[in-house]
């Protein structure tokens, strides 16, 4: 394949919990469960410990999309963190939105530990979701932007 | 012996950091005792080429104001930060772009088209303005605006950081103070990268109200509520900001009764002022159901706007994917 | 063909240069005056809620931000089609008269009071704030320091900050002042009636008083005669806070009075490539260049222009001065533009005057400063006098009162057109044969500085010159000759 067919690769990054999403990783791995390599993988001991910072990070960073992911409502291993982490995931996306960050780019999901193939099967979809958004390219240096205004020059 | 030389210029901002200063009113004699004002555009007579005339570093303390949104604006910067052994990045425009850095939403060709096409004006030719133009008896030039606005660490290397828009002129008296106390041996200078003239801590401890475990069923825009005057107004339901801005300003604006809209910026510690302010926001909702989390959401008209108000050319995403478009 | 750049203009919020070219004789062949940058509020303001439009613009201008702030507020209230109670009006207006009094004072004192007081033709080391104090007396500095204190307590106790204020909302204030508070502004404002008086006293024994300044401000190199446009109450006097606006023609007599909602069919933007600023001028006179004359849109919008289109003062000590500013100049309307430093001491004595009756007003300290909105907003326009000139916003929202547009026309833009033609004739009176000398510096720093061009703030310590350095060419681009003023 020439660089120019190679299909877009997403580059993702998951934040996972310790004692529910994380697990579910493990098991699709144990399981020798095919889901797309796509998502780095960021264990926290806990969903709600995903400071908006991480997710501003990836996206700065280079990333095409975030997952973030953690134990079912009410299943949380610190009885009610991930309702933070839901709220703090509904305001994320209302904000990326108005920075032109669509919200397919951005993903919260449970999954308890035994989900394995449930997981491997989101993920999978969420790569090809994101693979049709395009690459994000997000650019902080302001460089190869193309048409600076008034540099046109007007000669008699 | 001579004194040394100090210096203040203004790029992209609106003078209110030159009228603080002045604010610091008989104080300003002890600056005219301690140092030679060499240049200092608002106010008196020296001009870039007599900054260019000077040696590297002769300039003992440069107070830079204003964002770089056009080219003159980095080349001042850069021209300054040769001439200047001190260079404080002063108020918000230079830390961290400030209200001119809500540019950084939409594309500069948006901005531009939008100031030439207003209901008001008369331009049938549609005409842009153009960075040099030939008139009958010569070129005449204007400066090129930069597609996204920056701040001045963004162009070149600060020395310390003086937040606030503008700083409050109790503060610049005190870094006055300092500076001029370092320079006859009886103080120190903090650390290069400091934030100067502000406090340690965010708005929430200069402020007088009372203040309790917040649970927030609405966000209540300040015009269709009379606030409890004691009462801590983001509990209330007013987007206040001070949860996460940095201290300094003694509370000036929950004094009177209004929210803390962030000029002072980032408390410390804070990587990304926003995303801090997303995370004190999403912790105060009261609720745990999708719906009504959405629904309470709804009460902030503008989250972005509101989160990064003063700081978004300084956040990490810096501007939206429109801007970066040019 | 030679041409002279003046490069930065100092004492202009942002920046501003001056290109003036020569003719083979020598002569001023055209002169532009261009500024250089442009910040987009009119776009970034999109999408912000309305209520933060008397915060954002606040950051138009960090010298006047209450008039900023003031006709935000009134466009916010109108977008909510929302009634301020009295006190809330009264809160509002009596921090714009302390506002203006501080204003006023700083521009007079350190920009265009040593022009007077020492004289155009006075060596320039002494044309600055020390030269004024050495002359008319050691306290006057102290007095500017006490009226700008004085100035900015009153904003930092009605608006919350001293500078960029925040305490307007649709519908009111956040909050109302104290019986202890109200004592205060009104003693303040008592000493800055006494403190106008006395700049005024200082304006008549310095300068009108000395015939070759008498000679400066009557004489025709400033003069033009454009239309003049300012806010009127509805016994047509002069009122910054509200009111109609009202233009007169060259000739004085009225030529179009309309409400603040009606500004779009009254006034229209020139554009110009080789500026980022438009030029206002009177849409149904028409643009006719950088010309004056009742055939030409070209109106002014100053200290002197408010006066000139209003029917008096509406407080008596100032209503006596402004009868023996006509009777000195002979009649309205004054078209000459030094007269605009004499029409802006009249005003800062109304604005001490005006002080006082607000802070003495029965309703001032009421806790009636708020209504809350409960119509759908729409559209709203607020019209205020800045003290450079007319300040109009004009905001446009969804039903949930999101900014959808905006329009701005700020003060000094207003006059963009006249300080472009006021340098040129004084250029062009000036520069004959090539022969430029120090004259020219000054009397083009003249030219423009009657306007207080946006940014009137100064020092009392330092030189206070205006930094020019004139640089004149050849055809070929070399330098022949340079000209400094307090530049090395």
């Amino acid at each position: 394949m020439t660089e120019e067919t190679k299909p877009f690769e997403p580059v993702i990054i998951g934040f996972t919990c310790n004692w529910c999403s994380y697990r579910a990783a493990d098991l699709a791995g144990t399981a020798r469960m095919k889901y797309a390599p796509n998502v780095r993988l960021i264990r926290l001991m806990c969903s709600g410990r995903l400071d908006p910072t991480f997710v501003f990070r990836a996206f700065a960073g280079g990333a095409d999309a975030v997952l973030v992911s953690g134990c079912h409502p009410g299943d949380c291993h610190y009885s009610t963190q991930n309702y933070k982490a839901l709220r703090r995931f509904l305001l994320m996306k209302r904000v990326l939105n108005q920075m032109g960050i669509e919200s397919g780019r951005l993903k919260l999901l449970w999954a308890s530990a035994a989900e394995g193939q449930i997981f491997a099967n989101e993920i999978t979809k969420f790569v090809e979701e994101v693979r049709l958004l395009g690459p994000l390219n997000w650019n902080t240096t302001g460089v190869n932007i193309p048409a600076e205004v008034a540099k046109e020059e007007v000669t008699a | 012996m001579s004194k040394p030389k100090f210096a203040m210029y203004w790029a992209a901002s609106c003078g209110g950091c030159e009228i603080a200063v002045l604010n610091i009113h008989e104080k300003i004699l002890d600056v005219d005792a301690a140092f030679d004002v060499v240049f200092w555009p608002v106010a008196m007579d020296a001009k870039y080429k007599d900054v260019e005339a000077m040696q590297d570093g002769e300039i003992t303390l440069c107070l830079f104001n204003g964002g770089m949104r056009n080219d003159e604006n980095e080349h001042i910067a850069k021209l300054l930060r040769r001439k200047s052994k001190i260079m404080v990045a002063f108020g918000s425009c230079a830390c961290e772009g400030c209200i001119p850095g809500l540019a950084n939403f939409s594309s500069i060709q948006d901005m531009v088209d939008t100031a030439f096409t207003t209901i008001t004006t008369d331009n049938p030719d549609n005409i842009r303005p153009v960075s040099s133009y030939a008139m009958p008896e010569g070129n005449i030039t204007i400066p090129t605006l930069n597609p996204m606005l920056k701040t001045l660490d963004q162009v070149v290397d600060v020395d310390y950081y003086m937040p606030g828009c503008p700083p409050e002129s109790h503060q610049i008296t005190a870094v006055v103070d300092l500076v001029i106390a370092a320079l006859n041996g009886k103080a120190e200078l903090p650390a290069k990268g400091a934030t100067i003239g502000a406090g340690n801590s965010t708005v929430c401890d200069e402020c007088p109200r009372k203040r309790n475990v917040k649970t927030i069923k609405e966000f209540r825009r300040i015009q269709f509520t009379t606030t409890d005057p004691e009462l801590c107004l983001l509990e209330q339901g007013i987007p206040c900001n001070g949860v996460a801005t940095r201290s300094g300003c003694n509370a000036r604006c929950p004094s009177a009764a209004a929210q803390c809209i962030g000029c002072y910026g980032p408390a410390e510690g804070v990587v990304d002022y926003g995303a801090r302010l997303i995370s004190a926001f999403a912790s105060v909702i009261d609720s745990d159901s999708p719906e009504e989390i959405d629904k309470i959401l709804d009460g902030l008209v503008d989250p972005a706007g509101q989160f990064y108000r003063f700081n978004l050319a300084g956040s990490l995403l810096r501007a939206s994917k429109l801007a970066q478009k040019g | 063909m030679q041409r002279i750049t003046i490069d930065p203009i100092t004492r202009l919020e942002g920046h501003g240069k001056i290109e003036i070219f020569l003719n083979e004789e020598g002569n001023v062949a055209n002169t532009y005056f261009q500024i250089p940058e442009l910040r987009g509020f009119e776009r970034f303001c999109v999408g912000r809620p309305v209520e933060e439009m008397p915060l954002l613009t606040n950051r138009i201008c960090g010298v006047c931000p209450e008039a900023h702030h003031m006709a935000a507020a009134k466009a916010v209230d109108a977008v909510y089609h929302v009634e301020v109670p009295p006190t809330g009006k009264k809160l509002r207006e009596l921090l714009y008269m302390a506002f203006y009094a501080t204003d006023h004072t700083t521009h007079f004192y350190a920009l265009g009071g040593p022009d007077f007081i020492m004289g155009p033709d006075a060596p320039v080391a002494e044309r600055n704030i020390l030269g004024v104090i050495h002359k008319v007396g050691l306290e006057i500095g102290g007095k500017v320091i006490q009226m700008r204190k004085y100035g900015h307590t009153v904003v930092e106790i009605i608006g919350g900050r001293k500078v960029h204020p925040c305490t307007s909302i649709p519908g009111g204030l956040t909050k109302g002042i104290t019986e202890e508070q109200r004592v205060e502004i009104e003693k303040m404002g008592r000493w800055a009636i006494e403190f106008a008086q006395f700049s005024l006293k200082a304006f008549n024994d310095i300068v009108l008083s000395n015939k070759t300044y008498l000679d400066l401000i009557v004489g025709d190199i400033y003069t033009h005669k454009t239309y003049y446009m300012g806010l009127v109450d509805a016994n047509n006097k002069v009122n910054f806070y509200d009111g109609k606006v009202r233009v007169v023609g060259p000739d004085g007599k009225e030529y179009v009075k309309y409400e603040p909602k009606d500004y779009a069919a009254n006034i229209a933007e020139h554009v110009e490539p080789w500026t980022y600023l438009k030029f206002p001028y009177l849409k149904n006179v028409g643009w006719k260049g950088f010309v004056d004359g009742p055939d030409s849109g070209v109106y002014m919008a100053t200290p002197l222009s408010r006066l000139n289109t209003s029917d008096g003062m509406a407080t008596p000590l100032a209503q006596a001065e402004y009868e023996k500013f006509y009777a000195t100049l002979g009649g309205k309307p004054v078209h000459q533009r030094l007269a605009i430093h004499w029409a802006r001491l009249i005003e800062l004595l109304y604005a001490a005057e005006h002080w006082v009756e607000l802070a003495t007003d029965p309703e001032i300290t009421s806790p009636n400063f708020h209504a809350i909105p409960t119509a759908t907003p729409t559209e709203g326009v607020g019209i205020v006098e800045a003290p450079r000139g007319t300040l109009t916003h004009h905001y446009w929202t969804d039903e949930r009162g999101v900014v959808t547009k905006v329009n701005l026309i700020v003060g000094t833009t207003n006059n963009y057109a006249p300080i472009t033609m006021s340098i040129k004739k004084a250029a062009d009176s000036l520069i004959k044969k090539g022969n430029v000398n120090e004259g020219l510096l000054n009397m083009v720093e003249m030219a423009f500085r009657a306007y207080d061009p946006c940014f009137g703030c100064a020092t009392h310590s330092l030189p206070g010159q205006m930094p020019l350095e004139i640089i004149v060419r050849n055809p070929d681009g070399e330098p022949l000759e340079v000209l400094k003023q307090f530049c090395e």
